[in-house]
């Protein structure tokens, strides 16, 4: 009985609470696959030109993921509010890709932002594949 | 005797006039500076792109426009959940300027046209008339970014801190 609670209670820790980059790429993955039979795997190379690429937004700016974060991950970046983001690869801010719903909550605004739409499955299972190349 | 009564009138009236200066005149009764406040949504979620605004500094309509238009947040999209929202909202609708007692949020208040719903509190008369000898290049400065960044200058403006004697503006 004892065992199945810590199963229980891992499972909730890994689905709810807290999860690892790795996990999250997992559950990606999964998505990914519907969206798209084809799908073959995450590459961090597609997520560093999909974080450096600039589009032309509706604004008139030219805007990538980069434009607050630096085009180098392990930096600190700046809103335009002029506010510090902190790191975005994991090797220097361990937070990061551990919390599903902070991860979703800010793929949700930031596409939106930067490309007008929302991401695929595809793309932030590439980002966080880049995210994680980055040593 | 008549001139010692004299005497006792005078000190009494600049004792209360200053008394009533000090608290900020008649009407406006609270202390000078914005009262400290918290909802730990709000501190989260209000912090995370820019620094965060004290409720007291804009009248309850203007919050409920912002809170409505989070999808569109000055050009940026700050969506949250319902429930987080409405939270917020609540919260900053109870502090908000015309809530409040305490002179800045009532001269703010007063200085908004009963038509008028302002999203920033640097679009208010109270504002432009407060910072009225600081130039636009010195809001353009890196280390101030824009009107928008209270902080820069006021160090204690997200405590509702915003005393002439704190300001220190940044090269």
């Amino acid at each position: 009985m004892r065992k199945y609670y810590v199963l229980l209670g891992m499972l909730f820790s890994v689905n709810v609470f807290a999860a690892t980059p790795q996990e999250l790429l997992k559950q990606y993955e999964v998505q990914a696959k519907q969206e798209n039979a084809a799908f073959a795997g995450f590459s961090a190379d597609a997520g560093a030109s999909f974080f450096r690429t600039e589009r032309a937004h509706s604004n008139g700016q030219k805007v990538s993921c980069a434009t607050c974060h630096t085009s180098d991950p392990r930096n600190q970046g700046k809103t335009r509010a002029n506010k510090v983001i902190e790191p975005m690869a994991p090797i220097v801010n361990a937070q990061r890709f551990t919390d599903p719903v902070k991860v979703e909550k800010w793929f949700g605004r930031n596409c939106k932002d930067v490309l007008e739409r929302a991401c695929t499955a595809k793309e932030k299972g590439d980002y966080i594949q880049f995210m994680l190349s980055v040593r | 005797m008549k001139k010692w009564l004299q005497f006792l009138v005078l000190v009494t009236s600049i004792t209360s006039t200053s008394a009533l200066l000090a608290s900020g005149g008649l009407g406006e009764g609270g202390s000078k500076q914005l009262p400290p406040v918290m909802n730990a949504k709000w501190k989260a979620e209000c912090s995370s792109c820019h620094m965060l605004y004290h409720p007291g500094l804009l009248p309850e309509r203007s919050w409920r426009t912002v809170m409505a238009g989070l999808d569109k947040h000055f050009g940026e999209n700050a969506g949250l959940d319902a429930a987080t929202r409405d939270e917020i909202t609540s919260f900053l609708a109870l502090n908000s300027a015309d809530k409040l007692d305490n002179r800045r949020s009532s001269r703010i208040n007063q200085s908004i046209p009963a038509s008028a719903t302002p999203l920033r509190v640097s679009e208010t008369r109270y504002f432009t008339s407060k910072h009225d000898e600081i130039s636009a290049s010195t809001f353009k400065r890196k280390s101030v970014g824009s009107a928008s960044n209270c902080i820069a200058c006021h160090r204690g403006a997200e405590k509702g801190d915003f005393s002439e004697s704190q300001v220190r503006i940044p090269r």
